[in-house]
């Protein structure tokens, strides 16, 4: 019997799953690294919060009658970005509730995989920091290597109770800014050597896992130069001007910018499709970061930023680049 | 230098190591040949002679049947068993003119001697259409309306297309090989009616020996300069080429002469010649047969040859049966029947063992872009692919499917296996009907 599916007749063999799973191994070095700097609780909370991310997607599909889709690997992505959000010290059903909400509100509801207008992570993260807010910010414990802070010298009242971001929003002294603005600060930044969510804190690792997908050609490095750009141009300009009152580099590397710019806005579902869309999704992200950080009630705005411009897409995807031969 | 290429598009793996070394072999003729009248886009050709008439090689057996015709000749020595119903090799059944291969009568089609310097442009063009010369890489498009061009219309860039960008064919560089003197012969003779400023010779990087060859032969026609284009597909696809070549842009809704371009194919170039030399009408063509066969290997068929004939002198399918494809992999068609017939635009025959065959598992689309970076043409794929779902055709059309050549580089990289470029091609079907 012959076969007579329509043309193309080969193709490039990459698949949904395929991108899904470079995704998570492009994840790996953050999650190993988040195991060195928090521990076993670190892993035990994402392998939570995958789970849950798991069984809420194939009960869902099951529920409602859908063909099951859960090893494509989506919602693990999901589970590990989730649980990255949060800080290890976190009570073990935060990530299980985050996910649920992700997986069941912000992307089942929605139509499943590829309908879903917000990230589903941050989705989840938005509604852990609406509910307990108390967890979601004032549970901050220092690495095993290092300091809350980033700042080994610090002993100033509360300092050493803070993040770095906390300490900007906190307290604006003289000395503190000194610190924040110190090559051993970035430094801690850079490497990881900070408190933080368990997986944000690394810029190196994060940097690692999303060149592979770069490479790969599975994240669009526009929307990353985009995004993380514009905080370094905007929140520069603003340094100049001394309005603000940290460098660029400091606002590009604390808190949730690698891993929100890098593997979030990235998200292939809630990002736009055109090369342009990508960069104008990406820079208006980074201004919208730098205004909440700022002038915002959050020490961070990162997730709130990417949501926001989640809500653009299918605005920026009528952005349609001009046809061949046509006169636009 | 600017890199000459176009947008989007790409990287295919080649796969014309298979058929590459194999020279250009006459068959063994078979029993029966079946030519639909259908060989060519336009209106079909209508028959002129009676059933049971004996036909000699090279006879006119139907004249063309509209202003957008040629005729058809009979492709063996034979007897006429008349029409029937047969299995078209672009899809469906169709008329079909069958005959009767004589293997006893062996004689050549009869060669005319024609001083070609003294013909006039309208002269040779009457020839070609007389000969039923088509557009032989694969889109059939009648030759002497094409070369019509409008008094308006100034020809700056002649492109003769060796690029063969379709994985695993081999037909156009086997005779870039092997008839690359009779091909610039052709070149010479379509720049003689067409007068452009420029003659370019187009072929891509994974054929250098072919280029070579031409270039050598290019020696003595200091008019023509041969251009290796960096292996992409669809890089043979006339738009492209064009916009690779010389940096414009056929305007949507207008044919090539409206960006001062024309392309041919370096096999309809070769059938010119020999048209309009020789006479020869074109009742043959260079077909590769490939893929999973014993022997990948390009014949010279007589028109009307059916498929099986052919993938059996090919050695047979190595494994099981999967697919028989009308053409390359990227758009050709795979076939109902195997006894579909060879006809004017078929460059290859492309077997597909079972395991071969794509699954066709289709999940719902993750955004991912591919499909927009990679069409040729800059449209959104994916964003039409929804509207198209929706039937909502009149937005389709606003959003350019249209201008969609079919390519299939859409569906080539679609991770979600979503066959994009078939719906474009039934919305463009669906929005042509509307019009009428």
């Amino acid at each position: 019997m012959l076969q007579l599916t329509p043309a193309p007749h080969i193709s490039s063999g990459t698949n949904t799953k395929k991108i899904m799973y470079s995704v998570i191994l492009a994840l790996t070095p953050a999650l190993i690294g988040s195991v060195y700097f928090f521990g076993w609780r670190a892993l035990f909370l994402t392998i939570l919060s995958v789970l849950s991310a798991e069984v809420t997607e194939y009960l869902f599909q099951k529920v409602t009658g859908r063909e099951s889709r859960i090893s494509n690997g989506s919602a693990v992505i999901t589970g590990i970005l989730l649980a990255f959000n949060i800080s290890v010290n976190s009570p073990w059903w935060l990530p299980v509730a985050g996910s649920i909400f992700a997986i069941f509100v912000a992307k089942q509801v929605f139509g499943g995989l590829g309908y879903n207008i917000f990230n589903p992570a941050l989705a989840g993260r938005a509604f852990l920091m609406a509910s307990w807010p108390s967890l979601m910010t004032g549970r901050w414990i220092a690495p095993n290597s290092g300091t809350l802070s980033g700042l080994s010298s610090i002993t100033l009242d509360g300092v050493t109770q803070a993040t770095p971001l906390s300490l900007l929003k906190l307290h604006q002294g003289e000395s503190v800014i000194q610190s924040l603005n110190s090559p051993g600060m970035l430094k801690a930044l850079f490497f990881g050597n900070v408190g933080g969510c368990i997986g944000e804190t690394s810029a190196l690792l994060l940097l690692i896992g999303a060149l592979y997908l770069f490479i790969k050609g599975y994240a669009d490095w526009r929307i990353s130069v985009g995004y993380i750009g514009s905080i370094f141009i905007f929140s520069g300009i603003l340094y100049l001007f001394r309005v603000s009152p940290v460098n660029p580099l400091f606002h590009i590397l604390a808190g949730g910018v690698m891993l929100g710019g890098l593997f979030m806005a990235t998200d292939l579902v809630t990002s736009p499709v055109t090369r342009k869309g990508r960069w104008i999704f990406g820079f208006g992200g980074g201004i919208i970061c730098v205004l909440i950080r700022l002038w915002g009630g959050y020490p961070e705005g990162v997730s709130y930023s990417i949501l926001l411009m989640n809500m653009f897409v299918p605005l920026l995807d009528r952005m349609a680049p001009k046809v061949y031969g046509g006169l636009k | 230098m600017k890199l000459l290429t176009f947008r989007g598009g790409v990287y295919l793996k080649g796969r014309k190591g298979l058929s590459k070394s194999s020279p250009i072999q006459p068959i063994e003729l078979p029993e029966f040949v079946y030519l639909p009248l259908s060989q060519h886009t336009g209106s079909p050709s209508k028959p002129i002679i009676k059933k049971k008439d004996e036909v000699k090689v090279g006879e006119k057996i139907a004249e063309s049947g509209g202003k957008l015709s040629v005729p058809l000749h009979s492709p063996v020595n034979g007897v006429y068993k008349g029409t029937q119903l047969y299995p078209h090799p672009l899809g469906g059944m169709s008329i079909a003119m069958k005959i009767h291969v004589d293997p006893e009568k062996t004689e050549p089609w009869e060669r005319v001697k024609r001083e070609v310097d003294s013909l006039s442009t309208d002269e040779i063009v009457e020839i070609i259409k007389e000969c039923g010369i088509v557009g032989m890489g694969g889109a059939a498009f009648p030759t002497f309306f094409k070369l019509r061009i409008p008094p308006d219309k100034k020809i700056k860039d002649l492109i003769i297309n060796g690029v063969e960008c379709e994985p695993y064919l081999t037909s156009d560089y086997r005779l870039m090989m092997e008839k690359s003197d009779d091909i610039f012969k052709g070149i010479d003779i379509i720049r003689r009616v067409l007068k452009p400023d420029r003659v370019w010779i187009a072929t891509e990087s994974n054929k250098m020996d072919a280029a070579d060859n031409m270039r050598e032969s290019c020696a003595s026609y200091p008019w023509a300069s041969i251009v290796v284009l960096p292996t992409k597909y669809p890089q043979g696809s006339e738009k492209q080429l064009i916009s690779a070549i010389t940096g414009r842009e056929v305007p949507e809704g207008g044919l090539p002469f409206d960006a001062g371009a024309y392309v041919q194919n370096v096999g309809t170039a070769l059938a010119i010649y020999e048209a309009v030399n020789f006479g020869k009408p074109l009742y043959e063509r260079v077909v590769t047969v490939t893929g999973s066969v014993r022997n990948p290997s390009n014949f010279l068929v007589p028109i009307g040859t059916p498929f099986d004939y052919l993938i059996e002198k090919a050695g047979g399918v190595v494994g099981k049966e999967g697919k028989i494809i009308n053409g390359g992999p990227m758009m050709g068609i795979a076939q109902v029947r195997r006894e579909a017939p060879v006809i004017k635009g078929s460059t290859g025959i492309l077997i597909q063992n079972e395991k071969e065959v794509l699954k066709g598992e289709v999940g719902p689309c993750i955004r991912c872009a591919s499909c927009v970076d990679v069409c040729p043409i800059n449209l959104l794929p994916t964003e039409i692919y929804k509207v198209v779902e929706l039937n909502d055709y009149e937005r389709a059309e606003k959003m350019g499917v249209l201008s969609c050549i079919e390519c299939g580089n859409c569906s080539y990289v679609c991770p979600a296996g979503i066959p994009l470029t078939q719906q474009f091609k039934v919305a463009k079907n669906e929005i042509q009907k509307r019009r009428k």
